[in-house]
């Protein structure tokens, strides 16, 4: 008895929440728009985006924009293909602006000028700096939107070249005054352990970013513009990666293969006085830092300065449902609008995606109040594309593999580059 | 009605019976093991489909671009040594804490918590407080050899040391688990064996030699069963803690299995170590049950 009241009780509870559900799900229908993006700086970035995608749901009632932190760049792509594979893509991501190529490759994209119909959305397209749309287009057609977009800039403690006697002011800007000023700043204890490195340049993760900001120094691409060959082992690239294993063999540079994710931390924890990394760090350190620091832009050689650039774009995805290839078109241009744009790079550090971002007031005031926000842009006329081919993510390892092989001492420089020279033309034959 | 006929009337009935009753495990176990296991042999034989280039015959030719590969060799290498590692280091350990607290101490439960708590922890989490502990100069171990004088040290930045770190994780993580197994064997061991031992003046290594040690064989075949699927399945904290690197110091198989084909997507090469990893498990499964098992005592 009490069983048969039990089961009634349920199955009327069932229809119930059945039916007020139903009831509900036919009161509003804005169009459900999944939205990958990964996160590669600190700082609060979820809260970010998601503040952005609830500010233009409330603008477009008619969309939903649902993003779903996706983790590293490298597992985003891994989500995104995986869900384009088994036939739901997402409508759109924020994937490396490298892998562009291997998206292409894998039929998974559509191009973006066929959303720009209109004069103004025409116009809102060219209006990026031409620096980021490199990366961003191939065959006459543009694939991607750059939305978090940085180069690599140096940032140094003003506090610790203070005591070191160098100008807090300047940061240094050949190799030569680059490795007097590491000598100097390196510190070590009374038993001869080193407490503070001069230098810190990470080796995990981002390697082959990292060693572009030497090459191109050197005055030397690592890759040409269709993305087929490679140049690894060009000389003055192997001298370029000298450079970087030397300052490891003098002491000023942590040995080994340095973690990207903890390498902030360390320079807030005061244990390197100059760091290589992404402006999009800017704001964690400059929330965060008990001293004051500089930002400095890549030290040059041959070739005065030089960064690659770096970071995310949109992509919109072919397997996604019309509707929602639009929505996601309409929210890459949202959020990439001048003011928007502004607001993005100020909570995040990336560079603002277009000149017209930094003409805003907000923008200006803050270049003027915080100038170390504008170094990143600066270094834009100087700076080359980031490292991308076909087949990214494995010739991309290979060369990050033989990076980490040279800083360990495991290959001396010119072997580790052959060796990475042979795979990547083995890997890249059958796209020549 | 004849005995027979209706026999057999029946027996039809029974088998019927037989394989409805087994029909569900049948259906989970085909779907999710063996079909999927001969879909990757054959797939193997084939190259990867490309966006809109179909997948073609290309015979062995993927075992070859396998046996050319210094990546995947060296994955089998360190798989090797994280195996020899991790196997005995982890069966050692949990049976040296089943023993310890088989026996009436104070505290005895705490301490069989405190042994089972990595256990219970994602290995995710663990991963990220062992990168923690790693960390270099400010991590929980450079604090510590730091305070003994001791130089700075980048455990997962050397290809030297890597390896051996995260086979510790593995080791901590595992030894719980199978600490379980060995104190319930251990309770049911008959009281009486430690008494008459105690009577005839057998020293404690003694009794653990010649009577404890037999009489947990079969707990001992179950865990190496185990120790050797674990030793390569737990590749979840390489994605933490190294990423295969420094160079692939860390890439075991496994992770070199995923890093081939679901980063690079080359789905017809990462069927073929995959073939050769189910391979190499159903031979080492072979072994141990079929050889082993001779050798273990059943009461």
């Amino acid at each position: 008895m009490q069983r048969n009241m039990f089961l009634k009780t349920l199955a009327a509870s069932a229809a119930a929440m059945l039916s007020l559900g139903a009831g509900l799900a036919h009161a509003a229908d804005p169009l459900e728009v999944p939205f990958y993006y990964p996160v590669a700086v600190g700082g609060p970035i979820t809260k970010v985006i998601d503040g952005y995608a609830s500010d233009f749901n409330k603008a477009h009632p008619q969309y939903k924009i649902t993003p779903i932190y996706a983790g590293t760049y490298q597992e985003t792509i891994v989500k995104a293909l995986t869900a384009n594979k088994s036939g739901k893509a997402p409508a759109t991501s924020v994937l490396l602006s490298t892998d562009m190529f291997t998206l292409i490759d894998e039929d998974a994209i559509v191009p973006i000028d066929d959303f720009a119909k209109t004069d103004a959305d025409k116009a809102w397209l060219k209006g990026f700096y031409p620096a980021f749309m490199a990366n961003s287009q191939t065959g006459g057609k543009t694939w991607g939107v750059p939305f978090q977009r940085s180069t690599v800039v140096m940032y140094y403690n003003k506090n610790a070249f203070k005591e070191a006697g160098l100008d807090p002011n300047k940061a240094p800007a050949t190799w030569k005054e680059l490795s007097e000023a590491a000598k100097k700043l390196t510190k070590k204890d009374a038993s001869g352990n080193v407490t503070q490195y001069g230098i810190q340049i990470p080796s995990t993760g981002f390697a082959y970013w990292m060693l572009q900001t030497l090459t191109t120094p050197n005055d030397v691409l690592l890759a040409n513009e269709a993305g087929t060959k490679v140049t690894f082992d060009n000389p003055k690239v192997i001298e370029a990666l000298d450079y970087w294993v030397n300052l490891t063999k003098e002491g000023v540079h942590p040995k080994g293969v340095i973690e990207w994710g903890t390498t902030p931390k360390d320079f807030l924890e005061k244990k390197a006085a100059i760091i290589v990394t992404t402006t999009g760090n800017l704001t964690n350190i400059k929330a965060n830092a008990k001293f004051d620091f500089g930002v400095g832009q890549i030290a040059g050689n041959v070739r005065k300065g030089g960064s690659p650039t770096g970071g995310g774009n949109f992509y919109i995805f072919k397997k996604a449902p019309k509707e929602q290839q639009q929505a996601a078109f309409e929210f890459a241009k949202w959020v990439t609008a001048p003011e928007r744009a502004a607001q993005w790079s100020m909570d995040s550090g990336y560079v603002a995606v277009s000149p017209a971002a930094y003409d805003t007031p907000i923008l200006k005031k803050y270049g003027q109040d915080f100038p170390q926000a504008l170094v990143a842009r600066d270094q834009l006329p100087v700076s080359v594309a980031e490292f991308s081919t076909h087949d990214n993510q494995r010739v991309t390892k290979v060369l990050n593999d033989a990076v980490q092989a040279a800083l360990n001492g495991t290959k001396t420089s010119a072997q580790a580059m052959k060796d990475a020279q042979k795979e990547a033309d083995r890997i890249l034959r059958s796209y020549q | 009605m004849s005995a027979s006929s209706s026999s057999i009337a029946g027996s039809g009935q029974r088998s019927i019976h037989a394989w409805l009753l087994l029909l569900p495990a049948l259906v989970l176990l085909v779907a999710f093991t063996h079909w999927p296991a001969v879909a990757t042999l054959i797939d193997s034989f084939y190259s990867t489909p490309k966006g809109t280039r179909a997948a073609v015959w290309v015979g062995v030719e993927n075992y070859q671009v396998m046996a050319e590969d210094p990546v995947f060799w060296q994955a089998v290498r360190n798989n090797l040594w994280f195996a020899a590692a991790t196997i005995p280091a982890s069966i050692g350990l949990a049976l040296l804490m089943a023993v310890w607290v088989n026996e009436r101490i104070a505290g005895r439960t705490f301490v069989r918590m405190a042994y089972f708590t990595p256990t219970v922890l994602p290995m995710i989490a663990v991963a990220n407080i062992w990168l923690f502990f790693y960390t270099p100069q400010y991590g929980l171990l450079e604090q510590v050899t730091g305070a003994l004088g001791l130089p700075s040290h980048n455990w997962l930045g050397s290809p030297s040391t890597a390896l051996g770190a995260i086979t510790l994780v593995a080791v901590w993580k595992e030894a719980g688990f199978f600490m379980i197994f060995y104190l319930a064997a251990l309770q049911t061991l008959n009281p009486s064996l430690k008494e008459a031992a105690a009577i005839e003046g057998a020293s404690r290594w003694y009794f653990f030699r010649r009577v404890q040690w037999p009489l947990l064989m079969p707990t001992t075949l179950f865990v190496l069963v185990n120790a050797v699927i674990n030793a390569f399945r737990l590749v979840d904290h390489v994605f933490i803690l190294t990423r295969g690197g420094p160079d692939n110091a860390t890439t075991l198989l496994l992770y070199h299995l995923y890093e081939v084909g679901f980063k690079f997507w080359d789905t017809a090469y990462a069927a073929a170590i995959t073939v050769v990893l189910v391979v190499v498990l159903s031979s080492v499964a072979l072994f141990q049950f079929f050889v082993l098992d001779k050798k273990v005592h059943y009461q």
